[in-house]
């Protein structure tokens, strides 16, 4: 028996009044493992990172943490456990600096009083592992272009060494500079052990690094892949809801799982 | 933002000219320059047009007449502002949030009669009552903060409510006395009619201020030095200090010039100061400011977001009842008329008017000190040249809105300034 997956999650659901918007999702996460999440516009990919997160916690179902069963209802349950999220509107507050925005709800004081020096400092150390640009730290987050504040809300998920880590569309408002480092730290990130979930349009991300593919369609799974098996055609294929018009591969799913 | 407001001058005085002229002094001035064009383009100035608002107020009331750069009139002036001042602070923690507190009037009126019935009619110790008045004060806030933070009400609206209800309830507790007259010599009337005779206590209060300016980014700059962080220069920090001490000293001259420093003033400063550290300094302040910035954001960052709202009304119903025992002190009596809405009005247009944005995230406790400077000079240079109170309002209304619609441009070339 291999040693059980770091995030599962199994039955899932969540309604936002009378609209279903996950039903019986089962999801695994496992340490060093890139998951890519696939879907259509209004498949639930979000809202799925917002079950994990505790942002919108789940109406039924149960999430289990190394095995053992666990509740996020709060994000504040989602951060003690270990699981930082980059949103796809970043979640940052604009008035706040740089240093601000990634010590938030997490800063480091002495006597009582905010230690601004030591979570500059800090704050530069990460940023600098992020990108060869650091944006000037002392800035309000507003007045910065949106791919370094994508930077930045990316830094801020780093801070304290997640073990799951959430990424909804990293890379949608980068360059291609940018979307290179980016990629760069999931691959840095899996080798030290870290499990991703990445949310992305792009099949060329998903391919390059992704070792999974979970397909979501209307709130439901609808297949899991192996990337580096899977053929592009049947993850579109699953992703736009086109399989019945294809030869039905129920192997798949539970080969791969 | 923090390099402008803490430049704010904390005394009444005209702005000062710097200490000392030479090579070091022009560089510096150069360096702010730099500095100031940058942030004009932000759109974020600080406290600077307030500052310009200010001296242009005393120079043309002191060009009608002559009396109104006297110590005598300055020194009143200190006093005055004092009471909605205060209330003026409680205005801008809320105001950080992107909310309004509507309730203030109400409840410094509530906590001068709550003071008055307990004290002058009941005969309970000064100092109780004191306590009690502020303690009804502080209840009256987390009240509506929690009914806020719980049902996700507006705050006006909540604090509507509560003006209403809290303005009842003082009419109630009054009854039928009407006008209660406080003990012209007691703890409460102390507040505003006690001044430090001793001309070295202005001094000495100059010297701590200017001492602190210097010494706290002093300490933060050898800090940084010592691990190679950047960091400001001395002579930055000096120059700075330099300005603030003469700012500081010409004021203690003033004032020892008429009575001495005034009580209640050095109270203000105190509190302003004080909260100005709690905002900008400690893990509650940053939550604030958060919210401001964006409560979505501020929760998925796992804050406790209805705690820290109701704690701001908390803090701004006892500010408000601080500030209304302050103005009781000030006429030694409660009547009816207590806590009136022109008072609630003239704290918030305190606070916008000294930069503290109306959209939440922006702002400092030092925008409630310009601010009511501001009012009050208005007020006190038409009493002086015998211009007529209806025009009071609307230049007070005219500058007021100015600082609102500022506030709106600075923001809109802030987020252009973003994007681009």
């Amino acid at each position: 028996m291999p040693a059980p997956p770091l995030l599962a999650l199994h039955g899932v659901c969540k309604r936002f009044g009378v609209v279903e918007v996950l039903t019986d999702i089962e999801l695994e996460i496992h340490a060093g493992q890139v998951v890519a999440l696939l879907g259509d516009n209004g498949a639930g990919k979000s809202t799925l990172v917002k079950v994990i997160s505790g942002v919108a916690p789940a109406d039924k179902g149960v999430i289990k943490w190394e095995g053992g069963t666990v509740h996020i209802r709060r994000p504040h349950d989602a951060r003690d456990l270990g699981i930082a999220t980059v949103y796809q509107d970043l979640a940052l507050c604009g008035n706040l600096d740089v240093v601000g925005n990634v010590f938030l709800g997490r800063e480091i004081r002495r006597f009582g009083f905010l230690d601004e020096m030591e979570m500059e400092r800090r704050t530069r150390r990460l940023l600098e592992r992020l990108t060869k640009n650091v944006p000037d730290l002392r800035a309000p987050v507003v007045s910065l272009s949106s791919g370094q504040r994508q930077t930045v809300a990316i830094a801020r998920s780093l801070l304290g060494g997640p073990r799951v880590l959430l990424l909804d569309e990293p890379t949608a408002a980068l360059g291609f500079e940018q979307t290179t480092e980016v990629l760069d730290l999931v691959d840095h990130l899996r080798d030290s052990g870290v499990g991703v979930l990445l949310i992305s349009h792009s099949m060329g991300d998903v391919k390059a690094l992704a070792d999974r593919a979970a397909v979501l369609r209307l709130g439901r799974n609808n297949g899991f892949f192996d990337v580096n098996t899977a053929s592009q055609e049947q993850i579109i294929s699953s992703i736009t809801g086109a399989t019945e018009n294809v030869p039905r591969r129920p192997a798949t799913r539970d080969a791969v799982w | 933002m923090a390099d402008n407001t803490r430049a704010a001058p904390a005394a009444p005085t005209a702005e000062a000219p710097p200490p000392h002229a030479g090579r070091a002094v022009a560089r510096a001035v150069e360096g702010w320059v730099a500095v100031l064009r940058r942030k004009l383009s932000a759109g974020e100035l600080g406290s600077l047009p307030v500052v310009l608002v200010l001296a242009a107020v005393w120079i043309v009331f002191q060009s009608l007449n002559q009396n109104f750069l006297s110590p005598r009139n300055l020194s009143n002036l200190s006093v005055d502002i004092v009471g909605t001042g205060l209330i003026a602070v409680g205005i801008v923690f809320v105001l950080l949030l992107g909310q309004l507190d509507l309730s203030v009037g109400s409840i410094s009126g509530l906590a001068a009669a709550v003071f008055a019935v307990l004290n002058v009619n009941n005969g309970v110790p000064e100092w109780l009552a004191l306590i009690l008045a502020v303690l009804a004060g502080t209840a009256a806030g987390t009240v509506q903060g929690f009914s806020f933070a719980r049902t996700r009400v507006p705050a006006f609206v909540v604090t509507l409510a509560g003006l209403l209800t809290w303005n009842g309830l003082m009419l109630y507790i009054l009854g039928t006395s009407g006008t209660v007259n406080l003990d012209e010599n007691g703890l409460v009337a102390k507040l505003t009619s006690y001044y430090f005779t001793n001309d070295a206590a202005a001094y000495a209060a100059a010297a701590v201020g200017a001492g602190l300016v210097f010494l706290v980014p002093y300490q933060d700059m050898r800090r940084r030095k010592a691990v190679g962080m950047p960091h400001r220069s001395l002579r930055g920090i000096a120059v700075r200090t330099g300005a603030m001490a003469v700012i500081a000293f010409a004021a203690a001259y003033l004032l020892n010039q008429f009575q001495g420093l005034p009580l209640a003033l050095l109270v203000f400063l105190v509190v302003v100061a004080g909260l100005d550290i709690v905002l900008r300094h400690t893990h509650y302040g940053r939550q604030v400011y958060a919210l401001g910035g964006g409560v979505e954001a501020a929760r998925r960052a796992s804050l406790r977001v209805m705690r820290v709202q109701t704690a701001v009304l908390a803090v701004s119903g006892t500010m408000a009842a601080i500030g209304g025992l302050f103005l009781a002190s000030r006429i030694t009596s409660v009547s009816q008329s207590s806590g009136s809405s022109v008072l609630l009005l003239n704290a918030i247009a305190a606070a916008v008017i000294g930069g503290t944005s109306l959209f939440g995230g922006r702002g400092t406790t030092w925008s409630a000190v310009l601010g009511m400077l501001v009012i009050q000079s208005i007020a006190s240079g038409m009493a002086i040249t015998d211009i007529h109170t209806a025009v009071q309002f609307m230049i007070t209304g005219g500058v007021l809105f100015a600082a609102v619609v500022f506030d709106a441009l600075s923001r809109r070339s802030q987020e252009a300034h973003g994007r681009a």
